[in-house]
């Protein structure tokens, strides 16, 4: 009986397939940010208050992943910009290959942002790798203070916690600081930005640090090249 | 509930892993789970029988270490364990911490019976 010892990603073929495409995003300067939240958080919201705070020429598109519909696109086609709906059919969760398929048509060279919406589940799309530049992970005060706990692996991936719904925190027990405790205990270096999207608050933060990643991921690949 | 998305990625992996080992038959596979992975191994074992029921790959046993989270103090070098969230080291009590594991999930080993090494991309080899 031989022990051969091994070094393989289970998930090889999606990280393999994710590097190409955070190497074409990186080619192309497009700031990737894979959205990941629970059902009903907010994901569509933001991006539509996001695509309605742009300049119309803003050079943005979005892939909306869902089980089912295409009433995200629909949603977000209103505003201009190109969306397309990846329905998974039963899938929890979007994987590379579903990303390099949804970009199939669309020339990088012609975007600065691509937004991923991935299937509302705070699990499974921890695990894949989209290529993204950044996983963002949204929390709504309609949920509980302890869900990073709970979930550690997403809150533990994500740059940054979008804290969603924040009009409601008088009507619901949410404890607001244990929350944003609880995000920073699984992940000190977690930034978070708090937000109304239906009350339109917060969103110059959002924005500005939508702005300011893209810039550090410029300014990153040009101390490379 | 992606754990059927891995085991499928499992199988694939081990089966390309397994044209390294044309004269042999891979008997057991160490997986590495770390708890950051957002995976649950009762789970992935369960989808894991699924998967394999009924193929060649049915009597294969799969063991899995589940790797807790560690980090790595950055005053001291010490790597501990953390628990409860609770980052700061347990030895000298220094609060910036370094990530140093637990968000793995990777194929750790295989056990093969009767196998010649193939090329130079069989390594790390040991007898038992």
């Amino acid at each position: 009986m031989n022990r051969v010892g091994l070094e393989r990603k289970v998930l090889s073929e999606n990280d393999r397939l994710a590097a190409t495409l955070r190497d074409r995003f990186e080619t192309h300067n497009v700031l990737c940010a894979n959205l990941i939240s629970s059902p009903g958080a907010g994901k569509t919201t933001l991006l539509e208050r996001t695509l309605e705070n742009l300049n119309p020429h803003a050079r943005v598109a979005v892939l909306t992943g869902d089980i089912q519909t295409e009433n995200d696109a629909r949603r977000l086609r209103r505003f201009g910009f190109p969306v397309r709906q990846i329905t998974t059919g039963g899938t929890c969760h979007l994987d590379a290959r579903m990303i390099e398929r949804g970009l199939e048509e669309w020339a990088l060279d012609e975007l600065e942002m691509l937004f991923i919406e991935n299937v509302g589940n705070l699990v499974c799309p921890s695990s894949y790798d989209l290529g993204e530049a950044a996983k963002i992970v949204v929390l709504s005060v309609a949920e509980g203070e302890d869900k990073p706990l709970k979930y550690p692996s997403i809150f533990f991936k994500s740059e940054l916690m979008v804290l969603n719904k924040v009009d409601l925190l008088p009507y619901v027990p949410f404890d607001i600081a244990a929350a944003e405790e609880n995000a920073r205990r699984v992940h000190p270096g977690i930034e978070i930005i708090r937000v109304s999207c239906a009350r339109r608050m917060g969103l110059g933060a959002w924005m500005a640090w939508l702005g300011a990643r893209r810039e550090k991921m410029l300014n990153a690949r040009a101390a490379v090249v | 509930m992606h754990e059927m998305a891995i085991a499928n990625s499992l199988l694939d992996a081990i089966e390309k892993e397994a044209l390294r080992f044309p004269q042999g038959r891979i008997t057991k596979v160490g997986l590495r789970i770390g708890e950051l992975a957002g995976v649950d191994r009762d789970a992935l074992s369960f989808c894991w029988e699924a998967v394999v029921r009924g193929t060649e790959w049915e009597p294969l046993v799969l063991e899995i270490d589940y790797r807790p989270r560690r980090h790595r103090c950055e005053r001291c070098s010490r790597e501990f364990i953390v628990e409860s969230y609770d980052v700061a080291c347990p030895v000298c009590g220094e609060v910036n911490t370094i990530f140093a594991g637990g968000d793995e999930l990777e194929l750790a080993y295989l056990e093969v019976e009767d196998h010649e090494p193939c090329g130079a991309g069989a390594q790390g080899t040991e007898r038992e």
